[in-house]
C-alpha cells in the first residue's frame, strides 16, 4: 500500500497497555469471546430496562398467551403460563453470572494463596495442602452440590458454597506448579538476598508471573461454573421458581418437547452462548499469552 | 587494613542419594576453603563451571547453608544469621544473568524499590532515590517505568547493579556479572563497577572464569578447582608465575592476540588434538609421562 511508508523518525515507545490491546484486537477468537461476555454482562445488568416484559419475571399468569411460538412480540415465544421467554432468559443470565462471580470470587483467592504457599515453602506445607487438594479433586462438584442440597436445603446459596468448596483445588494445582518453577528462578533468589519479606516474594514477585495463566483459567472456568450451575438448577437444586434461571427453564420446558420446543431449546442456547463466550475468551487469552511467552 | 570478609575452612557437601533415598555418597562442592578480602579491595575467584564458585557465593548470601566453616563479615561471624536485615544491608549480590535476576513482570523502578522497602527506606524519598541510583549506573531516569524486556542485556545488568547498591552495602558479590553480556558491553560494565567501587569504597568478591577480566580488575585471586583453592596470591604473581597445573590450564585457555602474549602463556600438551581436561592433565603429570617435561616449562 502506498500509505505504508517507512518513517525515518525514531520509533515511539508504545505503552504496554496499548501493545497488549493491539495484540488482543488482532486475535479474532479473543475478540468474539470478549464481545459475547461483555454483551451478556451488560444484558444482565440492564435487564429491567432492555427487556420487553420485565414484569414477567415474577409469578405472572396469562393463560391466553401460553405456548405462543416466537414472534415479533415474544422473540423467544412464551412458556406454559404465558410469560415472555426472552425476558426470562435475560434475567436468567443474572443468576448464571452471579453464580460464576461468587464461586470464582471465593475459590480463586483461596486456591491461589494455598498454591503459592505449597509451591514456595515445600516440605510439610506442600504435603498437607497438596494431599488436601487431591482429596477435594476426587469429589465431582455436582455430587458435592447434591449432597449439600440434601443435607441443607436446595437453594442458590448452598449450591454456590458447594461448588466453591471444591473449585479452589484447580487454582491451587495451577499456581502450585507455576510457583514450583519460579521458586528457583534468580529473580526470586535476588528478592530473598535483598531482604524482601515472604509476603512480598509470594504476592509481588511470584503472583504477577501467574496472572496470564490465571486469567486464561478463570475465563474458561466461568463457562464451566455456569454449566455446572445450569445442571444443578435443571435438577431443581438451584434458585427456586418463580425467579427465572436458565437451567430451571430448560427443565420445565422439556415437559412440552417437541411441540413447544422454544421453551427449552432457546434457554439452552442462551447457556451455550454464554459458556461459549467465556471459552472463546479463555482460548484467545491463552493464544495471546503464549505469544508473549515466546517473545 | 582489616578484612571485610573472611572465609574460614568453609565446606559444603551435597549428599548423593539413590532411588530409595539412601545416602550413597556426597559431592564436595566446596571443600575446606579459606580466604579473606581486605576492605576496599577486589578478590577474584576463578575456576571452571562446577568448581564451587557459585556455591561459595550462595553461602555468603545465605541462600545455601554451609556444612561447616565460618563466614566472618567485618569481624563478625554471620554463619548463623545470614538473611537477617542488618546482614542484608552489608552484603549484596549481582547475579550472573540479568535476564533472569530481574522479575519480567515488574518495572525497573519496582525492582529497585524492593531493597529500599525491605530495609525501611522512607516511602516519600523512594522516587528520588531510584532516580539517584539509576544515575549512578548511568541510566536515564525514565527507565524506572520500563519493563526488563524493553532493555538490552547491559542495561539490565546496570539495573541489577543499581538494585544491589540501593541499601549502601559494603561488600558486593559479583557472580559472573558479565558472562551473559556481549564483549563490547562487558568492558563498560566492568568500568562502571570499578568507578562505583572507588566512589563508594566497596569491597568486591569477583567470581568469574574469565581470567583476562580478572587480571585487570582483581588485586588478589584464588583459583578454585573441584571445590578447593589450589592457588592464591596477588594477581600479578599468580598470573605470571602459576604454580598449579590447573591455573596453567586456565591461563592457556585465555585467547590472546599478540605474539608477546602468546609467548607468556603456559604450554599445555594436546591430547588427541584437543586441550585436555584438568583431570586428564593432572593424571598425565602424576603418571610422569613424556609430556610432563613440557608442562613444567
Amino acid at each position: 500500500m502506498a500509505s505504508e511508508t517507512v518513517s525515518a523518525a525514531p520509533p515511539r515507545r508504545l505503552s504496554n497497555a496499548y501493545q497488549n490491546w493491539y495484540r488482543f484486537s488482532r486475535n479474532p477468537t479473543a475478540v468474539i469471546g470478549a464481545a459475547i461476555v461483555i454483551l451478556s454482562i451488560l444484558a444482565a445488568i440492564l435487564a429491567p430496562w432492555i427487556t420487553p416484559h420485565p414484569d414477567h419475571v415474577g409469578a405472572v399468569v396469562n393463560f391466553r398467551a401460553r405456548h405462543l411460538s416466537p414472534s415479533a412480540e415474544y422473540w423467544f415465544g412464551t412458556d406454559n403460563v404465558g410469560r415472555d421467554i426472552f425476558t426470562r432468559v435475560i434475567f436468567g443470565l443474572r443468576i448464571s453470572l452471579l453464580l460464576a462471580l461468587v464461586v470464582l470470587g471465593t475459590a480463586i483467592p483461596i486456591g491461589v494463596t494455598l498454591g503459592l504457599l505449597a509451591g514456595y515453602f515445600g516440605g510439610w506445607v506442600e504435603i498437607v495442602i497438596m494431599r488436601l487438594t487431591d482429596v477435594a479433586l476426587a469429589i465431582p462438584p455436582l455430587v458435592m452440590a447434591l449432597a449439600v442440597a440434601a443435607v441443607l436445603s436446595p437453594d442458590l446459596i448452598n449450591s454456590m458454597l458447594a461448588i466453591a468448596a471444591l473449585w479452589w483445588t484447580w487454582h491451587t494445582r495451577l499456581i502450585y506448579s507455576i510457583t514450583r518453577q519460579l521458586r528457583t528462578q534468580e529473580f526470586v533468589e535476588a528478592a530473598e538476598t535483598l531482604g524482601a519479606s515472604k509476603f512480598h516474594i509470594l504476592f509481588r514477585e511470584i503472583l504477577p508471573n501467574c496472572v496470564s495463566a490465571l486469567a486464561v483459567k478463570t475465563s474458561l472456568d466461568c463457562g464451566f461454573v455456569i454449566l455446572v450451575g445450569a445442571s444443578l438448577s435443571f435438577l431443581g437444586l438451584g434458585i427456586q421458581p418463580p425467579t427465572p434461571d436458565l437451567g430451571t427453564m430448560v427443565a420445565s420446558g422439556s415437559a412440552f418437547l417437541p411441540d413447544y420446543w422454544w421453551e427449552s431449546v432457546l434457554p439452552g442456547c442462551a447457556i451455550l452462548f454464554v459458556a461459549l463466550g467465556f471459552n472463546l475468551l479463555g482460548d484467545g487469552l491463552r493464544d495471546l499469552f503464549d505469544v508473549q511467552e515466546v517473545r | 587494613m582489616s578484612a571485610m570478609l573472611e572465609i574460614v575452612r568453609l565446606s559444603k557437601h551435597f549428599p548423593v542419594r539413590n532411588g530409595f533415598g539412601r545416602q550413597t555418597g556426597e559431592v564436595r562442592a566446596v571443600d575446606d576453603v579459606s580466604f579473606s578480602i581486605e576492605k576496599g579491595k577486589v578478590y577474584g575467584l576463578a575456576g571452571e563451571s562446577g568448581s564451587g564458585k557459585s556455591t561459595i557465593a550462595r553461602m555468603i548470601m545465605g541462600l545455601t547453608r554451609p556444612t561447616s566453616g565460618d563466614i566472618l563479615l567485618d569481624g563478625r561471624n554471620i554463619t548463623g544469621d545470614t538473611g537477617t536485615r542488618a546482614y542484608g544491608r552489608k552484603v549484596q549480590m549481582v547475579f550472573q544473568n540479568p535476564g533472569s535476576s530481574l522479575n519480567p513482570r515488574r518495572t525497573v523502578g519496582q525492582s529497585i524499590a524492593v531493597p529500599l522497602d525491605a530495609h525501611g527506606h522512607p516511602r516519600s524519598d523512594r522516587t528520588r532515590r531510584i532516580v539517584e541510583l539509576l544515575e549512578m549506573v548511568q541510566l536515564p531516569a525514565e527507565f524506572a517505568s520500563r519493563y526488563p524486556h524493553e532493555l538490552s542485556g547491559g542495561q539490565k545488568q546496570r539495573v541489577a547493579i543499581a538494585r544491589a547498591l540501593a541499601v549502601v552495602p559494603q561488600l558486593i558479590v559479583l557472580d559472573e556479572p558479565t558472562s551473559a553480556l556481549d564483549v563490547s558491553v562487558q568492558a563498560k560494565v566492568m568500568d562502571l563497577l570499578v568507578d562505583l567501587g572507588r566512589q563508594l569504597e566497596l569491597t568486591f568478591l569477583f567470581i568469574s572464569h574469565d581470567l583476562s577480566l580478572m587480571r585487570n580488575f582483581a588485586q588478589q585471586v584464588g583459583v578454585l578447582y573441584l571445590g578447593k583453592i589450589v592457588e592464591t596470591g596477588p594477581t600479578a604473581t599468580v598470573f605470571e608465575n602459576p604454580q598449579h597445573d590447573y591455573t596453567r590450564l586456565l591461563l592457556a585457555s585465555v585467547p590472546v592476540i599478540s605474539a608477546e602474549e602468546a609467548a607468556m602463556r603456559p604450554v599445555i600438551p594436546l591430547i588427541d588434538g584437543e586441550i585436555p581436561t584438568a583431570e586428564q592433565l593432572l593424571a598425565l603429570r602424576n603418571a610422569g609421562g613424556p609430556d610432563s617435561q613440557r608442562i613444567e616449562q
